[in-house]
């Protein structure tokens, strides 16, 4: 079985979000990058453990600076074989999902996975845009997947419930809690990892259809009103007549 | 200008995040509403209330199946010259919109929040709702995925046209073998009133407290990370960085100290209530209204005066 798992880098989920130039760019400084806990935690580890089980290979693949490269390593500490970086920026979901599908498609993968989403983006794009570039079925947030053969059997989230599915392989599938519990990379791992194969590839020709002009912190929070444990009274007043949402 | 709103009715009825959608859409262009489930007619042509002209109804799919909707949509998208195409934020939403926009090369705003500003920028969700981005869409057609709860919906007095819809949407492209479905709840995502329960709570016997507030208020109930993840609480409910993001009306958290992963999962809600017995909680600070106490105690007492309001009004 061969598995494609794409890797995003993303801000460590403690810090402190900030932007800069007029509020343009996301500010980097200090911030320690992770992969994307669901790429990582969920879609990675359970390619890694359906490899370890029934043979194959797993590939990271991210769109990405250089700098994008200790994130990758990280992966493959935790168990890929190798790694793809195609050499671009990761601005517009389309068109990270075009510069996948068309590596992809070369690559005869039997599994593409991705997770949930990213935790900067959030924008459950990439992984149903792959499918479709790619002409395959898309299993979107799956929290549960085996392998019989090439038959793969799927929980997926369904609004109200979880539906149990069938299909054969090739497909694309994302990631969400439940499809594996995290991995911390050993030291084997994390020297091994320092020779693994990470190919760079330039990308191909692609429109960004969508552009992220600016970027906008909430409104600071006013003072929290502290009301006594014993005036229950006040507070549902207080719900009820000044936040008004009772 | 033409717009076509797809809503997703498998559950056999009109949820509020539909009426939203439709809504949005409305304020965007002149409707047509694509569905596919099992409503009835009398109840899709209560839809022009929220501003549909008209609703194309494809019965005979049965799943959220990503391939065959892809299909189904874009026949629509051609039947009604759509140049904009409003999907809910929802689980169908997520496996559909971004099939759909690739398909049609058409960029997809993820996670709208607003209606587009006289310049034609939307925003959106990102960080985890930790901040907004202003996206501008390049691309000729527009797909929208509308996050729930995000904007206020009224209500007119239209009447939408009812139509059947055909469209070949090809073979399914997986086999549904069961369906577990979660009774009698309401549903988290789209929930206005929320009460949240974390580890202060002890253990999941002491889960009625919690339960009887949400009754009192109507409020669907949900969990921090730790206490689904040890089994206390059912998976669905957890909210946070690797849960649900939700953006109620309000957010009553019990017992849960408010690490950043979970204000990741709440921080888009309008009014939060926190109730801890430590007054240094973290989640203070991100709190409208605090309680400085032991959940035990509170619970019960809030839920008691909750009741005297319900009865007065």
């Amino acid at each position: 079985m061969k598995f494609l798992v794409c890797i995003s880098k993303a801000p460590d989920t403690t810090t402190k979000i900030e932007f800069a130039d007029n509020n343009t760019k996301f500010n980097e400084a200090g911030v320690q990058y992770i992969v994307n806990p669901y790429d990582e935690w969920y879609a990675l580890v359970r390619a890694l453990e359906l490899k370890e089980t029934l043979g194959g290979t797993v590939t990271t693949i991210t769109v990405g600076g250089a700098d994008d490269e200790p994130v990758i390593r990280k992966a493959l500490a935790i168990g890929a074989d190798d790694a793809v970086r195609i050499n671009g920026s990761a601005n517009d979901a389309y068109a990270i999902a075009f510069q996948i599908a068309d590596y992809a498609k070369k690559g005869e993968f039997d599994i593409v996975f991705t997770g949930k989403e990213t935790i900067n983006y959030n924008g459950s794009q990439v992984g149903g845009m792959i499918a479709e570039l790619m002409n395959l079925p898309y299993i979107s947030l799956a929290t549960k997947l085996e392998l019989a053969g090439n038959t793969a059997t799927i929980h997926k989230e369904m609004t109200g419930g979880v539906e149990v599915v069938s299909l054969n392989t090739p497909f694309v599938i994302s990631a969400a809690k439940g499809m594996a519990e995290q991995r911390i990379p050993n030291m084997r791992g994390i020297m091994a990892a320092r020779t693994k194969p990470l190919q760079v590839i330039e990308p191909v020709a692609c429109d960004e259809l969508v552009t992220f002009v600016s970027y906008e912190l909430p409104k600071a929070k006013s003072a929290c009103k502290i009301i006594s444990a014993d005036n229950m009274a006040e507070l549902v007043n207080l719900l009820h007549t000044e936040a008004k949402v009772i | 200008m033409s717009v076509l709103v797809y809503i997703d009715t498998l559950s056999g009825h009109i949820s509020k995040s539909v009426n939203e959608a439709v809504y949005y859409g409305s304020k965007l262009g002149a409707v047509t509403v694509l569905t596919n489930g099992s409503v009835d007619a009398s109840a899709l042509a209560e839809l022009g209330k929220f501003g549909a002209a008209k609703v194309l109804v494809h019965r005979g799919l049965n799943t959220n199946d990503a391939v065959q909707l892809t299909r189904l949509v874009a026949e629509a998208v051609k039947a009604s010259g759509a140049t904009k195409i409003v999907f809910s934020l929802d689980l169908t939403g997520r496996a559909v919109a971004p099939r759909i926009a690739a398909h049609l090369k058409a960029g997809l705003v993820s996670g709208a929040i607003s209606l587009p500003d006289a310049s034609g920028v939307y925003k959106v969700n990102v960080f985890s709702g930790k901040a907004f981005g202003c996206v501008k869409v390049n691309s000729a057609i527009t797909v929208i995925n509308l996050t729930p709860n995000s904007i206020s919906v009224e209500t007119g007095s239209g009447t939408a046209a009812v139509e059947d819809f055909s469209a070949d949407c090809g073979a399914a492209s997986y086999t549904v073998k069961s369906v577990e479905k979660q009774e009698g709840d309401i549903l988290l995502p789209e929930a206005e009133l929320v009460v949240s329960a974390g580890r202060g709570l002890k253990g999941p016997e002491n889960w009625g407290m919690v339960e009887d507030l949400a009754k009192s208020l109507g409020a669907a109930t949900a969990c921090s990370r730790p206490v689904a993840d040890i089994g206390w609480r059912p998976h669905h409910e957890h909210v946070g960085q690797t849960g649900l993001a939700i953006r109620p009306n309000l957010y009553i958290a019990a017992g849960i100290s408010g690490a950043i992963q979970h204000l990741a999962g709440v921080n888009g809600s309008k009014v939060i209530v926190v109730i801890n017995t430590d007054p240094e909680a973290p989640f203070f600070k991100a709190a409208d209204y605090g309680v400085v106490g032991d959940a035990f105690d509170v619970l019960p007492k809030l839920t008691a005066e909750i009741k005297k309001l319900k009865a007065q009004n």
